[in-house]
């Protein structure tokens, strides 16, 4: 805990102490350069191609160059498809590394979180969070995807089966990923929400179609910038920003689409995406946003359940003879 | 042969250019086989049977019954009770009930007990069941007696010993059970997919309400019959009978916790848009066109087995019949030459004859479904090739059928027939084999056929399919997790892995 | 088109230079022997499929037929050191009349005896249509010089042997020497003259079907008339999956050339039962054309009596005891 304070302070002041920089050299207030926010596909920040936007506000923090309002690209449904034909590619070659080697690129990830842990933070902050309810988040966040970086070799052993059939032959299970799966991440905790839904789906083999929290998408496209600087492959987790009720209808009825985990408020919504689900059999999941006290919690936030949801399980038979 | 006999239509069709050539075998009658029936006279159906609610039978509440008939020969040879909602209603309240008193609180051993009991009832009454459903359905006494009855029973036998272990199934998570499920079952294995929906429910702490199908709710009726001697507490197990409006109120009520479907892609798709909001767990079990693909280093008359057992196999009424023919081009006409003189061997005809290979279709409407999808075959140019066999004049039949010639984009090759005909394709490469054997909405199963061990793995690692049997096809198991991908469903049954349709895990 | 060549031996319609497939087909000798793939065989499923055959369910009149064709392909066998003159002389009077109450019933194709026997069943069967069939080629094993081999074949056929029973050398054919096993037959069938010649794999010492198709494709290639399973001195002797994969292999030959070939089962077939199976075995693998005892056999010496057992009993309707009939 100490440790993590620590560098909090040291983040905040570095940001702090550049500002005094700036208005030592001259009396007049420096403009920072603020951020132009951008949705990531394909591992690459990209603008709608609605090319529109809609607004957060959030408080404006001395540590960040972000005024009080910013726009935030407004997904469409082309966005959609063209994430998804992105997705599918990236996929297949996800799926197709080892476990092993799946499972050095999560871990990578939660390397470069937690060395990026300041800028989330301050980007959780800056949505309304305390300091210390950002830090925990962060921790948590951190924490979940060392989890599932641990996962990625072990489903196969944990999920997997010999089966015992009456015959002469050799029959066995092996879990495998589903595809592309849409992801309507909670829209609150921003970030931990989020790892909490895509690490499960990616951890599997499948790749992610992620719309972010409304909320605070900010801190989604923060830890988009995460992914990038990560050995993830672009195209295995893509962010788009947006109304989930634009987004989720068109990632439900999309039938590249295998799948799709739903963490939405609006019961309404929810009802509407399983049943435009229905038309492709898609494996659907909805639920309302889980509490902080389960979204925290080791048991009920995170595990092996949530990995398979998004696994088929193939059974392989063959005779055993000469 | 000396029941009256017509011609097929199409009887001896032209057969591909490649195959026919001599000099020909000749699978004549110079020694037939007698027929050798199956006794049926002890068998003793009730005039009428009413629905099985609460651990009795009783009439329904809609005052409505309707006949179920021997495909083979369109004869009456029962009647059975509609469910409309207020049955329905009664049987889920009975089933609520019987979770909430007895069954959630029973031990596991106990219920594990319960289980095995009906298993050996079941095995104890095999060959009745066996000729019940081969004459309710019009499958061959020779699949009921050796496949579907004792598979049954080996399912309960297989899921009694899970439920005092659901423990070690979800090592490291607690399993708990979800309540009443509804269960809709189609009409290809009435019995068998009883078993594969009764057995875990039961097993995993639910109580059920299963409605078989309604041109095959016979041996659905003797179960319930059996679940009765066996003295199970009464509402764990409802049998209710009905068309698709029983089942729509079985799937729509509102106190049911889980529903499991097996039948149509077109109705699962409804089942689960009508389930969109009701937070109900579903699992679906749907349609298939399975690929089955040989290559040219296959053992090449093994494949020939696989291929006929894969799509003559219950007529072909089965989801995960290997309906599409892949074949390597190099061995295409060696194999259609074989496929030809094997067919030919195929005996067609009266179900109980412990001779027959194929029997009566399953209804009028399933016929006219193949009927038309053949004639869309034959329109889109493919060449058919129908075995030689003489077909009874009542009840509702069709020959073994394939066509040669047939196009990736042809309706044979897409769209699921559900019956005895088979749609040969050919391939160049391992990679066009496996993207014509994916290109379809379905996912349920797929074959190969290659002596190459590698090439076995490959293809098995990239067929988008629930199951996949090398150099084998249609086999079956309770340890063995059965289901689909893709438009032919979700969730799994058999096996540990299909315990899952039937818990709730935390994490 | 070559059978051989699409069944993965080489291109479709081209004769791979190291595939022996159309050779054989043709009766040639295959250039390149070390190389001789044939088509693999799958043991789990050709024994699915020849026990699935085992459920057709024969009765009344289709079993009195196939029970009655099953004696007019039997080959009465005696194959033992102490075989006596009065042996054979007994088991031909057996094969000449099986039946004494049916005389409908027979005779028997052959008594299959040791060259030194043969003169005894000449006499014994003058006038009959019974074949008189010989083993030789220093059967069982035979490991003897081929020379030894081939005078012991032209003895057996001096005697007056209509049929010739050689075996291979299956310690060359599992070594790879199929030259040589090749070159035996083909020797063995020129000593033959005009006796047929039945080619014993003795599949129970080759233990694989694959090696079982390919000793039966250099047989048949090689000039047999029939390919018989085994000796009757090795477990396993004849099974329905290895006659199932031998008809397969005729099958193809007969594809590929109009030639056909004969069948002999033989050792382990001593119930009607498992007679009638082999029987719809081959109907269904090879058609009605091979229902004759031009082209089946069955080698046995037990079978005969449960075979009249079970026709009487379709006679008289009464289940019928051991005893009361004739061992010899």
């Amino acid at each position: 805990m100490t440790t993590r304070k620590e560098t909090v302070e040291v983040a905040n002041g570095s940001a702090h102490g550049a500002g005094v920089i700036a208005k030592a050299t001259t009396d007049e207030a420096r403009l920072r350069v603020s951020k132009t926010y951008k949705m990531y596909v394909g591992g690459a920040f990209i603008r709608s191609e609605s090319g529109r936007s809609f607004q957060v506000k959030g408080s404006s923090l001395e540590s960040s160059a972000d005024p009080a309002t910013v726009n935030i690209p407004l997904g469409s449904r082309k966005d959609v498809r063209d994430a998804v034909i992105v997705a599918k590619a990236a996929q297949e070659k996800w799926a197709a590394r080892t476990a092993y080697n799946r499972g050095q690129i999560v871990y990578r990830l939660a390397e470069v979180l937690d060395a990026r842990r300041g800028e989330l933070e301050a980007s959780l902050v800056r949505a309304g969070a305390t300091a210390t309810g950002a830090a925990r988040e962060v921790d948590c966040a951190v924490d979940r995807i060392v989890f599932y970086a641990g996962f990625c070799d072990k489903i196969a052993s944990l999920a997997a089966s010999s089966n015992p059939v009456s015959g002469p032959h050799f029959a066995f299970s092996v879990p495998e990923p589903m595809g592309v799966i849409g992801v309507l991440a909670p829209p609150r905790p921003a970030l931990l929400g989020l790892v909490s839904a895509v690490l499960p789906v990616i951890t599997g083999g499948n790749s992610a179609i992620v719309v972010a929290s409304a909320d605070d998408p900010r801190t989604a496209i923060v830890f988009c910038e995460c992914l990038a600087t990560s050995d993830v492959p672009g195209g295995v987790v893509n962010v788009l920003t947006g109304l989930a009720s634009d987004l989720a209808p068109q990632l439900a009825k999309h039938r590249e689409v295998a799948g799709l985990d739903a963490y939405l408020d609006d019961a309404a919504l929810r009802a509407s995406i399983e049943r435009d689900a229905s038309e492709s059999v898609k494996r659907v999941k909805t639920q309302a946003p889980f509490t902080d006290d389960r979204i925290f919690d080791e048991r009920g936030g995170q595990g092996l359940t949530f990995i398979e949801r998004f696994l088929e399980t193939k059974s392989i038979w063959h005779p055993v003879g000469l | 042969m000396s029941r009256e006999i017509t011609k097929s239509p199409k009887g001896i069709a032209a057969a591909s250019a490649g195959a026919s050539q001599a000099p020909a075998l000749d699978f004549g009658r110079a020694w037939d086989y007698a027929p050798a029936l199956e006794g049926v006279s002890h068998i003793k159906l009730q005039p009428r049977y009413g629905l099985f609610i609460g651990g009795a039978f009783r009439a329904p509440r809609s005052d409505k019954y309707f006949a179920t008939v021997n495909p083979s020969n369109e004869q009456v040879l029962s009647e059975v009770a509609e469910a409309n909602a207020a049955d329905v209603d009664d049987a889920v309240r009975a089933a609520r009930l019987a979770y909430e008193k007895y069954w959630s609180k029973m031990r596991g051993a106990e219920r594990a007990k319960y289980l095995f009991r009906i298993a050996r009832a079941l095995q104890e009454k095999a060959r009745d069941f066996a000729i019940v459903e081969t004459m309710d359905g019009g499958k061959p006494i020779k699949e009921s007696r050796d496949f579907d009855v004792p598979m049954a029973a080996a399912h309960f036998f297989y899921h009694a010993g899970w439920a005092d272990k659901l423990d070690y199934a979800f090592q490291g998570r607690r399993a708990r059970p979800l309540g009443v499920a509804g269960q809709i079952i189609p009409w290809n294995f009435p019995l068998l997919m009883a078993a594969w929906k009764i057995a875990p429910a039961l097993a995993c702490g639910n109580t059920v309400v299963l409605k078989p199908a309604e041109t095959t709710p016979l041996t659905a009726l003797l179960l319930a019959q059996l679940i009765e001697e066996a003295e199970l507490p009464p509402g764990v197990v409802n049998i209710i009978t009905g068309a698709g409006e029983t089942g729509a109120a079985l799937v729509n009520h509102a106190d049911v916790n889980k529903i499991a479907f097996t039948g149509s892609t077109e109705v699962g798709k409804r089942i689960q848009a009508s389930l969109a909001g009701t937070g109900k767990r579903l699992t679906l079990e749907l349609g298939g066109k399975a690929a089955n693909v040989v290559f040219a280093d296959a053992p090449m008359d093994q494949a020939v087995e696989g291929i006929i057992n894969g799509i003559y196999f219950n007529q072909g009424h089965v989801c995960c019949a290997g309906s599409r023919l892949l074949v390597e081009e190099s061995a295409h006409d060696t194999l259609v030459r074989r496929l030809r003189d094997r067919i030919a061997t195929m005996r067609v005809g009266d179900p109980l004859d412990k001779n027959t290979d194929v029997g009566a279709i399953n209804s009028k409407m399933q016929l006219d479904r193949i009927r038309e999808l053949v004639d869309a075959g034959e329109r889109e140019g493919a060449t058919r090739y129908s075995a030689p066999c003489a077909l009874p004049s009542k009840g509702y039949w069709f020959a073994p059928t394939f066509f040669t010639g047939v196009a990736q984009s042809s309706r044979i090759a897409r769209e699921e027939i559900f019956g005895p005909v088979l749609s040969v394709l050919t391939f160049r490469t391992p990679d066009e084999a496996l993207e014509k054997a994916n290109n379809t909405m379905y996912g349920l199963s797929a074959g190969v056929w290659t002596d190459k061990g590698a090439k076995i793995f490959w293809m098995a690692e990239r067929l988008k399919a629930g199951v996949v049997w090398g150099n084998t096809f249609n086999k079956f198991d309770p340890s063995s997790p059965f289901g689909g991908y893709k438009e032919s469903g979700f969730g799994r049954e058999g096996g540990r892995q299909g315990l899952a349709a039937y818990v709730e895990l935390d994490g | 088109m070559s059978t051989h060549a699409t069944n993965g031996n080489g291109p479709a319609g081209t004769a791979a230079p190291y595939s022996v497939g159309p050779s054989l087909g043709g009766g040639g000798r295959p250039a390149l022997f070390p190389l001789f793939t044939s088509p693999p065989v799958d043991q789990v499923a050709v024994e699915e499929r020849a026990a699935s055959l085992a459920k057709r369910s024969l009765k009344k009149a289709s079993k009195v037929w196939g029970l009655k064709l099953a004696i007019s392909m039997m080959d009465l066998t005696t194959l033992e050191g102490k075989d006596t003159p009065g042996k054979v002389r007994g088991l031909c009077q057996k094969a000449r009349a099986p039946s004494d109450s049916d005389p409908s019933i027979g005779p028997c194709a052959a008594v299959c005896v040791y060259p030194n026997l043969v003169p005894t069943a000449r006499l014994a069967l003058a006038g009959s249509p019974v074949k008189i069939a010989s083993v030789a080629t220093a059967f069982p094993s035979g490991l003897s010089p081929l020379t030894v081999k081939l005078d012991d074949v032209r003895r057996a056929v001096e005697f007056g042997a209509d049929e010739i029973d050689m075996v291979i050398d299956r310690g060359a054919m599992l070594a790879g020497d199929y030259a040589k096993v090749f070159d035996e037959i083909a020797a063995t069938k020129e000593a033959s003259g005009a006796a047929h010649l039945k080619v014993i794999l003795e599949t129970g010492e080759l233990q694989t079907y694959d090696i079982v198709r390919k000793a039966s494709e250099l047989a048949i290639a090689a000039g047999a008339d029939f390919i018989k399973t085994s000796t009757g001195k090795v477990q396993p002797a004849a099974t329905p999956a290895v006659t199932l994969v031998m008809l397969e292999v005729i099958r193809d030959h007969y594809y590929a050339t109009g030639r056909k070939i004969g069948m002999k089962p033989a050792g382990g077939v001593r119930t009607a039962k498992q007679a009638l199976h082999y029987l719809v075995i081959v109907k269904e693998t090879l058609g009605d054309a091979w229902l004759t005892p031009d082209l089946f056999r069955f080698g046995a010496s037990a079978l005969l009596t449960d075979v009249l057992m079970q026709l009487e009993k379709e006679r008289t309707g009464l289940y019928q005891a051991a005893d009361d009939f004739s061992k010899d």
